[in-house]
């Protein structure tokens, strides 16, 4: 990561996001999507491990900082905050996974690390599946409020839950599903 | 699944963060731990029954001093170490002050005695109750402490649970202090610092287990 150029403009989204700034906080999550992309292709490389397992690393790392984002110090740089998440999921992945430095394969690994930086991957993470992972009034809220994109109030009202118990479901059901793909993860590894 | 998808998913009805959620949690877990430490030590082995003299006051507030003081050293680590990022490496060196300090007070006061008189100031006369009642009543903060931390993002689980170990050790030996009737230095000293350091040691085994996120 290029901490210098980026620290600033990345700081600024992140402040304005926890102020509830809903555009804000996407811009600094497709900014970050990015540079977390090359991080742990560069860091997989080194394992033999693919885009798919990049991209899977992408994703839990976006839902961390998201579900995680009250831990983000405002008198602290912002770089270094992700960068902690992103090396926690990282080492998480690799003791998970079980993998060494010793999986490594020399012959492969140029390819790993050739491959583009783009967003066409697809993780191996099925939404759907995940989902079905959730207690059904908790899937129900999330399916409103994340996915159509009802507001708070809105789903309050066909839910018949009170706003307050909407917001503790939707953020109980990220960090749900955040669970959800760590477990996922290990499975198909194992 | 793109992660285009997740991003929107995430970014739909972003709410305003609250702050301050973290300190709030490590602060009520402190207090309510503390206090239920407290009503354990009364409701087991009961409040010291001799009556209270200066010299055994003094005591007391050395043992609770010294305990407080790795609460304290402890939880300003516990509030580094619950945020990425920021690892506390200089603060964790002050968590052995406290240690050291009554090491040396300690060995000072064995100094003073003839060698003979210093198999009771040692032994005391209940270091085998010190040895089961410290890590008992360390238990409810322990707890409380591991679910204000697993609201936060430890990045060192092994670290944060060592110090989650030590604060909730040094809360449970502040409650057994107000039971304890050995008023020696070399007692508290080998005592309390074994106890904490074995609660510590603990916290950094269950640790990576109980606060991976």
């Amino acid at each position: 990561m290029d901490v210098q150029s980026t620290e600033p403009e990345l700081r600024a989204l992140m402040m304005a996001g926890l102020d509830g700034d809903a555009a804000a906080h996407k811009a600094l999550l497709e900014r970050l999507s990015s540079q977390l992309r090359a991080y742990f292709k560069g860091q997989l490389g080194r394992f033999n491990r693919g885009p798919v397992e990049a991209e899977d690393l992408v994703q839990e790392a976006l839902i961390a900082i998201h579900t995680r984002r009250h831990t983000y110090d405002p008198s602290q740089l912002f770089t270094p905050w992700v960068y902690g998440i992103a090396r926690y999921k990282f080492v998480d992945y690799l003791r998970r996974t079980k993998a060494s430095i010793n999986d490594l394969p020399i012959e492969n690994a140029g390819e790993v690390t050739a491959q583009d930086d783009r967003a066409h991957v697809e993780s191996s993470l099925d939404l759907e599946k995940l989902m079905m992972g959730l207690s059904p009034r908790v899937r129900q809220v999330i399916q409103y409020v994340k996915l159509d994109g009802l507001s708070v109030s809105e789903a309050a009202a066909r839910c018949g839950m009170s706003e307050s118990n909407v917001k503790v479901s939707v953020h109980r059901g990220l960090k749900a599903l955040a669970l959800q793909i760590t477990k996922q993860g290990a499975d198909h590894e194992d | 699944m793109k992660t285009d998808q997740l991003i929107d998913m995430l970014s739909t009805n972003v709410e305003p963060v609250k702050h301050g959620q973290l300190g709030k949690a490590l602060a009520w877990a402190l207090v309510i731990g503390g206090a239920a430490s407290f009503c354990v030590m009364l409701a087991t082995v009961g409040l010291r029954t001799e009556p209270a003299g200066v010299s055994h006051l003094g005591f007391l507030a050395l043992r609770v001093l010294f305990m407080l003081s790795l609460v304290g050293v402890g939880t300003a680590l516990l509030i580094k170490l619950i945020r990425p990022g920021q690892d506390g490496r200089k603060l964790f060196t002050f968590i052995f002050f406290p240690f050291l300090a009554a090491g040396f007070a300690g060995i000072v006061a064995l100094a003073l005695q003839p060698s003979a008189a210093w198999h009771p100031m040692i032994l005391g006369t209940q270091w085998v109750t010190c040895l089961y009642c410290i890590p008992l009543f360390a238990i409810a903060p322990f707890a409380l402490l591991i679910w204000a931390l697993r609201k936060g993002a430890p990045t060192n689980l092994q670290r944060t649970g060592a110090i989650a170990g030590l604060v909730a050790g040094a809360l449970g030996a502040t409650a057994y202090a107000f039971h304890c009737s050995d008023d020696s230095l070399p007692f508290i000293a080998i005592w309390y610092g074994a106890m904490v350091l074995l609660c510590a040691w603990i916290g950094a085994r269950l640790g990576p287990r109980l606060l991976r996120w």
